[in-house]
């Protein structure tokens, strides 16, 4: 790797970004190319359903970078062009119509959301993943009266909390029985329910949306259980899908996700980070992909280093948090839904508490509710077992 | 040449990865947000704030040389 290796990146997200930050900031002096098929100049999701939502920011400060920051990298930006295929023998990719070759190409395109089906192109459905979605929910918002959020996984209960934030009727409608918070699963579920209710979402769970009802625009949903909801705007939080079209025929692996090894490696030169990437834990010879922020930024680093200079990755373990009506709520590890979390500190039905999964008398995760720094202690405590384990 | 760090209160989620990289220069408050210990510290922490700043879910943490 030298001055005239060329890196592409394809995905201009907080994985694909910090991958280029992590490259120049270990010394790399090549050229690095990155390609976004938004316009916008690479910005952060977290905040798109809390504070970009409820209005308390701008869409704007959810920026990853200033301008000058960004230009201080030197990048070959490529924003609002798509990548369509990759040759992985012949290094490289075609973005739109043009051909871009590489030495090292960097998978980051992320996900892309579900939409509602059946909806036959009423006005008034949205979905959450991109800075113009959250742009157009806003503006649907201001003139929302009855909002129907289809999903009952942690987006889904971010975008009711920020809609009741804003004073507007909620009712979220789950398929599941259970409110999900990303890998805590269901075990929470009944203390984000009570939430909900204390203010004052009107929670429909174990049921389905079977039909959505109006002329123009949305007017009314149909529930599974026959009852129908009145709704002038209804968003979808339904999950998501990785952005492999433009992959197919590769030969990479593709299943739900790149399927790539310990180190993010794919193919030959070819690494993938970020939503899309689905890593082998060698330890517990499986793969898995998370759509987590800081699992995006540490598989970027990880790349970026195991690039240069062969660094072999740690295992990653999965971070995760959320605000839903100011509690904050933390998770990191694994929270294995046949065993019950443990309070480890405050009261597990009081205010604020953290709880662990202990597994054969060892912790493999901890989550952490309005307690943020007790949280961090039983973090770290996990973190020092887990070495000790290893040393074992 | 010595480093300037500075927060972005707002911004922070309250992860406490900073504490966890470089607990000589950040803290948290009961709240968990951030708390900058020393926003000019000496070249011996520099390795450790920008693991922190590299480290932050929020990207709430910026380094100025």
């Amino acid at each position: 790797m030298d001055d005239s290796t060329r890196i592409v990146i394809v995905g201009a997200s907080v994985a694909g970004l910090t991958t280029a930050e992590t490259l120049r900031a270990e010394g790399f002096t090549g050229s690095i190319t990155l390609v976004g098929a938004e316009v916008h100049a690479p910005y952060d999701r977290p905040p798109l359903s809390k504070h970009v939502l409820t209005g308390e920011w701008l869409p704007d400060q959810a920026a990853l970078n200033q301008p000058h920051e960004l230009a201080a990298l030197g990048l070959t930006l490529m924003l609002g062009h798509r990548a369509t295929s990759l040759d992985v023998a012949a290094h490289r990719i075609t973005v739109d119509d043009a051909t871009v070759e590489y030495d090292r190409l960097v998978i980051a395109t992320g996900v892309v959301a579900r939409r509602m089906p059946g909806t036959n192109g009423l006005a008034g459905i949205h979905s959450l993943r991109t800075l113009d979605d959250v742009v157009a929910l806003r503006h649907g918002l201001d003139a929302a009266r009855h909002v129907v959020v289809v999903g009952a996984g942690v987006l889904g209960s971010e975008i009711a909390a920020a809609a009741r934030k804003r004073g507007i009727a909620v009712t979220l409608v789950g398929r599941s029985h259970e409110l999900r918070l990303g890998q805590v699963g269901a075990h929470l579920s009944e203390r984000i329910a009570e939430l909900h209710r204390q203010n004052g979402v009107d929670l429909r769970l174990g049921v389905e949306v079977i039909e959505v009802i109006g002329d123009d625009r949305v007017s009314a949903d149909v529930l599974s259980d026959g009852t129908r909801v009145a709704a002038d705007l209804v968003v979808a939080a339904i999950g998501s899908t990785p952005s492999t079209g433009w992959l197919e025929g590769s030969g990479l692996d593709l299943a739900d996700g790149v399927v790539c090894d310990s180190n993010g490696v794919a193919a030959p030169d070819v690494y993938a980070v970020g939503d899309v990437a689905r890593w082998r834990d060698d330890r517990a010879a499986t793969t898995s992909r998370a759509e987590h922020q800081l699992k995006a930024i540490e598989q970027a680093q990880a790349v970026a280093r195991h690039m240069l200079t062969g660094e072999v990755t740690p295992t990653i373990l999965p971070f995760f948090w959320s605000e839903l009506y100011g509690t904050k709520i933390q998770a990191f590890g694994s929270f294995p839904a046949a065993v019950p979390l443990t309070a480890v500190a405050g009261e597990a039905d009081g205010e604020r508490f953290v709880a662990a999964s202990i597994v054969d008398g060892r912790t493999v995760g901890v989550v952490g509710w309005n307690m943020p720094r007790d949280f961090r202690l039983a973090r770290a405590a996990m973190a020092v077992d887990r070495v000790d384990s290893l040393v074992e | 040449m010595a480093i300037q760090i500075t927060v972005n209160t707002p911004a922070c989620i309250g992860a406490g990865q900073c504490v966890m990289a470089a607990e000589d220069l950040f803290d948290q408050d009961d709240d968990g947000i951030v708390l900058l210990l020393d926003d000019a510290p000496d070249a011996a922490h520099e390795a450790g704030a920008r693991r922190a700043a590299s480290l932050c879910p929020a990207r709430a943490i910026k380094i100025l040389e």
